[in-house]
């Protein structure tokens, strides 16, 4: 399998994507950058954290129309998986591949701290695995399991109307949410003020997910954490099942 | 011609500037002041005069109708 870490200009965790990637996962990667138009070689395709075009407008308003972003909305609906970290969640947003916006955080403060976020649905390609971590344990999905990871943004307040969010949680879409380090759902825990303390969510199709909380800063002892790689683990799992899956069949002429 | 476009968060929409700006507007001595809503306001220079182009600019790109209501003046 094949994964493209996408360059917008402004992007600034495209590094520590391709690292993750590439070193903790071995896997086979690429950065690419937004002005190509097609990234149909590729079976993940991540879209890293940062200000691209500097947050002009809104975030993510001004990346949305960037070439890359046809070739991703095609990938998109063809099944392919598609994840969004940070200013990534904001341009998928942006680009209507995952419902709702992200405003500006409620305390208008740029919030920078290790989250709690709590896992609300282990059944997706993002959320199912299971990972070794430092000293020969286990990390492994179940609904409730606390992830430990960064967060850095200025707008991760989440909206969406009301018939959204029903949607949201009536399909389990919503996959992590802020939550103390108990594990419960408090006001208190939710760094920006977001809707129902929601940290990520998945499209209705299951393979674009967007998250505000930074799992690549999450995955190695020497950060503090490594609770972010159930999130690639799994993500990268999914997509060598989708490889092997589609792989091409000898066609007959 | 000139486009003059206004983007306002939408009134459902909590706008966290607004809150804060009432809040310091109370402080500085109007606590009459009841609420704040802090928007965008562009001025467009622009040789043709496409005004439906301009609408589908507005929902597009200078607005997010997900959060945001726009409204569009267009000079002669």
């Amino acid at each position: 399998m094949k994964a493209a870490v996408i360059r917008f200009p402004g992007s600034n965790c495209d590094q520590d994507c391709y690292y993750v990637l590439k070193n903790t996962f071995a896997i086979d990667t690429e950065y690419v950058w937004h002005k190509e138009a097609s990234v149909e070689q590729f079976d993940l395709i991540v879209l890293p954290g940062g200000f691209s075009y500097g947050d002009y407008l809104r975030c993510g308003a001004i990346a949305r129309f960037s070439p890359v972003m046809r070739g991703v909305a095609a990938e998109a609906a063809r099944g392919k998986l598609i994840l969004g970290i940070c200013n990534g969640f904001q341009i998928l947003c942006e680009a209507r591949l995952l419902p709702g916006a992200l405003i500006r955080n409620r305390s208008l403060h740029f919030v920078c701290e290790h989250v709690h976020a709590r896992l609300e649905n282990m059944e997706t390609a993002f959320t199912h695995a299971e990972v070794a971590i430092a000293g020969g344990k286990l990390l492994t999905a179940r609904t409730g399991l606390l992830l430990r990871m960064p967060v850095a943004h200025g707008e991760g307040n989440y909206v969406a109307d009301e018939a959204t969010l029903r949607d949201l949680h009536r399909n389990n879409q919503i996959l992590l949410r802020y939550a103390d380090a108990r594990g419960a759902v408090t006001s208190g825990a939710n760094p920006n003020g977001s809707a129902d303390n929601i940290a990520g969510i998945v499209n209705r199709a299951g393979n674009v997910f967007g998250l505000m909380p930074h799992p690549e800063r999450a995955c190695d002892p020497l950060l503090g954490s490594e609770d972010g790689k159930l999130i690639f683990q799994s993500v990268i799992e999914s997509a060598m099942k989708k490889t092997k899956s589609s792989s091409p069949i000898t066609k007959r002429t | 011609m000139k486009a003059k476009v206004t983007v306002m968060p939408k009134k459902s929409v909590l706008d966290p500037q607004g809150v804060a700006v009432r809040d310091a507007m109370r402080h500085h001595g109007l606590p009459e002041v009841r609420s704040v809503r802090i928007g965008k306001f562009m001025e467009i220079d622009v040789d043709a005069a496409d005004e439906a182009k301009l609408h589908e600019i507005c929902r597009d790109l200078l607005s997010n109708p997900v959060i945001e209501d726009y409204e569009l003046q267009v000079e002669a």
